[in-house]
């Protein structure tokens, strides 16, 4: 029916299109240049008008009934038993509407059916209401736009200023986007704070014992027990890690090749870095877990050394292999952004391609190449499911590479699909998130805007 | 500087000395130095790519192949059973599993029931009796005949059976064997001479000695607790504690003792070539095969033998050099899935060719299941497609236009910089990060301070939006979006002006020169970055398992309002799964994964190399 509805609000625009343009020949009277705008025009603009409005009617009635019906129910549930609420609520009210709708259902009792009576009769209703005002919507609209149509009417600027709205709507979607991760993460972390941490935030920072689901059946959380610090040494640490093997490589790797490299060499060594880069996270997960970590733990072994096998040492291995393309590549741009004059320079000086490298090509890169880290850490901190794969669960303060750790993307991770009610684990997970996303954060905008400057010196 | 005349000959002779040319050397040896990291970088980089590579082929091929057992099944259907089958509904079904079960014990020649089989049933994949049910339903007319069937074996058993616990090998078959009764029923008492069962005997001796080294550590370890125990009994003064510290020391002196005891023992069998080993279960096992029977070791000298009647002998016959067989199996039986009576069964299987192998379609073509050997990618692969289906829905459009917009029409102004920032931001936010993003703007609601803000957006389309290629899709676009942007704007921005004067001159309009003829050319390039950026939303995980589409789900979905799982999220899901036969499986899903990426990109390559212009 509802889809029916949407069929019906574009058959009337593709017709308000063929009417409006039949109607702006007729005006015209074959004379097509009397008229402001071409024909097509004022069907296009009869077109948007009739699918906008009545898209809009469609989703405005639509939401107003959805609310009405989820209203009706509630309050059809605490006229029969007023004792009811919450979870239990959730649960007999989706029965009811499975049992209307042919779902599955947990139970079938007397409430239950009387229920889904209420659901079906509600919901027929809100079908009808949605559909019959977006037809009705459409169709006024359709008269509004035909009744324009004159010949010194401005169809097309009319059309372009619609188009031109749609074009900006779609540019602010990235606004939306941080808008909406800011609202999805804030209103839990806030929760958190005023809840288990009562506004103790230190605790959260500085606290050393991170087990924030220990005392959700006996209904005690404890703001001592959500110390976050192990997590936040854990991902440092890998990170760490990460990076002391994706530096050195990338950045010795992006000089040769911009500096030193054949062309030949160049043609399969930048296509190998951009296969690492285009592996999906998760293989690297799989290699870490499956193949990496149990080599650090025979070596270990071989050597008197105790690895564990969710040692931070594999996975940091791995990210930092995982990362090795993205300086590389980010420090291939700087490096050739370096202008020739400054080569040229110092070759003019008598010094050799390694002494220009290292005197005058990289300290003039250098903004670009810290960026470039900078942007690799924070990538290697929001990393997930190499940790998830290839570290440990509990969390365990130590500074020791062999043993095991947690970050905060893995906590996030167990949080939100352990066992735990949804709403107790949301509070850590979303804190967690809060945090993951404001240090990423501040390190990209850092970054660019180091990014920004060094430019100025150079165009 | 001016003034200052060099002393030319001088300056000569300093750049020609013997220093000169040393210092150069040393310069050029850095240059040398700084070209070999480099060089080393990338063959880092190269071993860690082949290396990877490697690793995952290796394990998909362990799984090309899998094993069935061809049998004889008498086909017969109790009444009830054919009501369910002729019911027409092709959704019921029969499990079958006597008449399974009688074709097993037939092909294993035993007369074992009820729980004593289940060794043998428990070798056949469990769902092979519903298979056989529709057999039936689909061919009522091989009802009561006798159906030559394949039937499927369990995981442990094809891990067996590829060598995973090792192989059967030859334990030292040399001379003649004699057989004398034992003093139970199924015993017999073997004597052979010194020089046979030569392997068996080494494993043995290896077993025992490496027991032997592992008994002596810890027994050497006990030292250190037994000395501190020692300074603390010299240092302490109260007499109770005093005898609880000797206790102590009592108790750790009896433990080393014995350790040292039984070290000493498992280090003499090791040595003492006439030593009667008793095997365990955390011993190799050692097979005979004699007279059409087998036998199996439970004391091995070195000219006699004890053992367990597993099979029947024809005949206690003595049997002559190469008419009988030792066999060893080094895994012991305590850390396989296959027992010994069951490896048995399978070597008798294998000597009578009754297992087969086939091509593994099973991994490509079915959905997921909590059955190893049954399990494969099928229903991810299609929740992959509608994933992308509708984040390419969404992305595309909305990128191109937004872009079009930040290129072509947008004013330098705060907001069209703020978007700006906002993009490349958006580009470096962890992906984790958006998987919570949709998991309450999209499915669960936005809570204020305790306020509804909204529910679910996802919830006004469907029931239940969670875990579905919808959800999945809207996120992977939202997160997508500003790569696409950022691709597309630099391919617009690559038109070069003069088109835009060329269209404009002649009186088309903005929105004109932009649509008819800026995005036609920067077309190509757009697609380009368009398709990359499909192919790194096709590889995302994180955000995925965090909106459910982690679940364990048996269906391909139907469309992009079923449940689903996606193939980065299968393998998530298969690595943790503990039955060893997942893991070549999730190696197989990462093959499928990276040749699908390879395909995306090698499409980008081409269309870039074909299609795209350089002004």
């Amino acid at each position: 029916m509802l889809s029916l509805a949407l069929l019906g609000i574009v058959i009337i625009a593709i017709v308000g299109y063929v009417m409006a343009r039949g109607r702006a020949l007729s005006i015209s009277g074959g004379a097509e240049a009397a008229l402001h705008s071409r024909p097509g025009y004022h069907g296009l603009f009869t077109f948007m008008t009739v699918l906008l409005i009545g898209l809009a009617a469609y989703i405005v009635t639509n939401l107003v009934g959805t609310w009405y019906l989820g209203s009706t129910m509630r309050s059809a549930l605490t006229g029969i038993d007023p004792t009811i609420e919450g979870l239990q609520a959730e649960t007999i009210l989706s029965d009811a509407r499975n049992l209307a709708t042919g779902g599955i259902v947990s139970a079938t009792d007397a409430m239950r059916e009387e229920l889904s009576k209420v659901y079906a009769s509600t919901n027929g209703l809100r079908i009808w209401i949605v559909a019959i005002a977006a037809i009705v919507a459409s169709v006024l609209a359709l008269l509004w736009a035909l009744k324009q149509i004159a010949s010194d009417f401005r169809a097309r600027n009319k059309t372009e200023t619609i188009f031109r709205t749609i074009l900006w709507t779609t540019a602010a979607i990235a606004i939306v986007t941080t808008v909406g991760i800011f609202l999805s993460l804030i209103g839990e972390t806030l929760n958190f704070f005023s809840g288990v941490l009562e506004w103790r935030i230190d605790k959260f920072l500085f606290g050393t014992t991170w087990s924030p689901l220990s005392g959700v059946h006996t209904g005690e959380m404890s703001a001592d027990k959500v110390g976050a610090v192990p997590l936040f040494v854990g991902t440092l640490m890998i990170t760490l890690i990460a990076m002391l093997v994706a530096i050195p490589v990338g950045l010795f790797a992006a000089v040769y090749l911009s500096e030193f490299a054949t062309p030949r060499v160049r043609a399969w060594a930048k296509p190998m870095l951009e296969i690492l880069a285009g592996i999906p996270t998760v293989v690297y997960g799989f290699f870490a877990a499956t193949t990496v970590a149990p080599f650090m733990v025979g070596t270990g072994a071989a050597l008197g050394l105790t690895v564990e096998a969710e040692s931070a040492l594999a996975a940091g291995i791995v990210m930092g292999v995982m990362i090795i393309p993205f300086i590389s590549s980010l420090s291939d741009d700087v490096i050739n952004a370096v202008p020739q004059s400054l080569r040229d320079g110092s070759y003019g000086l008598g010094a050799t391609k390694a002494e220009t490298i290292t005197k005058v090509v990289l300290p003039a890169a250098l903004p670009g190449i810290v960026s470039a880290s900078l942007l690799g850490i924070s990538r290697a901190v929001g990393e997930t499911m190499i940790v998830v794969m290839a570290v440990g669960q509990s969390a365990n303060l130590t500074f020791n590479p062999l043993e095991k750790v947690t970050t905060v993307t893995v906590q996030i991770t167990m949080l939100i699909l352990g066992d735990t009610e949804a709403d107790t684990a949301a509070g850590p997970a979303y804190t967690l998130g809060f945090a993951l996303f404001a240090a990423t954060l501040a390190l990209n905008i850092f970054a660019l805007r180091i990014v920004r400057k060094y430019r100025q010196k150079y165009d | 500087m001016s003034d200052t005349s060099y002393d030319m000959a001088a300056l000569s002779a300093k750049h020609s000395d013997a220093g000169a040319a040393s210092r150069l050397k040393k310069r050029y040896w850095a240059e040398w130095r700084l070209k070999a990291y480099g060089v080393f970088a990338i063959l880092l980089a190269a071993a860690a790519l082949v290396i990877l590579v490697y690793t995952i082929v290796a394990k998909t091929l362990t799984v090309t192949n899998e094993y069935y057992i061809s049998l004889d099944v008498q086909m017969e259907a109790s009444d009830r059973q054919m009501t369910t089958l002729t019911d027409g509904n092709p959704d019921t079904s029969v499990d079958l599993k006597g008449p399974l079960r009688d074709a097993l014990r037939d092909a294993a020649n035993t007369d074992l029931k009820g729980r004593k089989a289940r060794p043998l049933y428990d070798l056949v994949s469990r769902f092979e009796g519903y298979e056989l049910g529709g057999i039936i339903e689909a061919n009522p007319d091989v009802l009561g005949s006798s159906y030559h069937y394949e039937a499927l074996l369990d995981d442990s058993v094809q891990l067996y059976l590829k060598g995973d616990f090792g192989f059967l090998e030859d334990a030292g078959s040399r001379g003649n064997l004699t057989i004398k009764p034992g003093e139970s029923d199924d015993q017999v008492i073997l004597e052979m001479p010194t020089n046979a069962l030569g392997q068996a005997r080494l494993a043995m001796r290896e077993d025992r000695s490496q027991e032997g080294r592992v008994f002596r550590r810890s027994a050497q370890d006990q030292e250190r607790a037994f000395n501190e125990t020692q300074a603390l009994l010299d240092d302490a003064t109260d007499p109770a504690e005093k005898e609880r510290l000797q206790g102590l020391l009592d108790g750790f002196d009896a433990q080393q003792k014995d350790l040292f005891g039984r070290a000493d023992a498992a280090l003499n069998a090791a040595t003492d070539q006439q030593h009667v080993f008793t095997l365990r279960g955390d011993d190799p096992s050692v097979f005979i095969r004699v007279n059409k029977g087998w036998i199996k070791i439970t004391e091995l000298a070195s000219e006699r033998m004890v053992g367990t009647i597993m099979d029947p002998l024809d005949s206690m016959d003595a049997a002559a050099e190469g008419s009988w067989k030792a066999l060893l199996l080094e895994t012991p039986e305590s850390v396989r899935q296959i027992n010994d009576r069951q490896a048995l069964w399978l070597e008798n299987f294998k000597r009578e060719d009754r297992l087969v192998t086939h091509f593994n379609k099973r991994v490509l073509l079915s959905s997921d299941s909590s059955n190893a050997e049954l399990a494969g990618i099928w229903g991810a692969l299609i929740g992959s497609f509608w994933t992308m289906m509708v984040t390419f829905g969404l992305v595309f459009p909305i990128g191109v236009m937004a872009s079009i917009y930040l290129e072509e029409f947008a004013p330098k102004n705060r907001v069209t910089d703020f978007i700006e920032v906002n993009i490349n931001n958006l580009a470096a936010v962890p992906s984790i990060v958006f998987g919570l993003l949709g998991l309450t703007i999209l499915l669960s609601g936005v809570k204020l301070f305790g306020v509804d803000l909204f529910d679910g957006l996802l919830k006004t389309i469907a029931e239940d939006p969670r875990s579905t290629p919808l959800a999945g899709g809207v996120v992977l676009a939202l997160m997508s979006l500003p790569t696409i942007i950022i691709a597309a704007r630099a391919s617009i921005k690559a038109v070069p002006p003069s088109i835009r004067d060329a269209a404009l001159g002649l009186g088309a309009s903005k929105l004109q020169t932009s649509t008819h003829h800026v995005l036609p050319l920067a077309m190509p390039g757009i697609l380009t970055g368009s398709i990359i950026a499909m192919a790194q939303a096709l590889g995302e995980t994180a955000p995925l398992i965090i909106i459910g589409m982690n679940s364990f789900i048996q269906d391909p979905p139907g469309g992009p309002l079923d449940k689903a799982n996606v193939l980065p999220s299968l393998i998530y899901l298969w690595n943790n799964n503990s039955e060893r036969l997942f893991d070549g499986k999730t190696a197989v899903a990462i093959s499928v994964l990276l040749i699908f990426l390879i395909l995306m990109n090698a499409l980008a390559v081409v269309l870039r190399k074909r299609f795209e212009r350089r002004w």
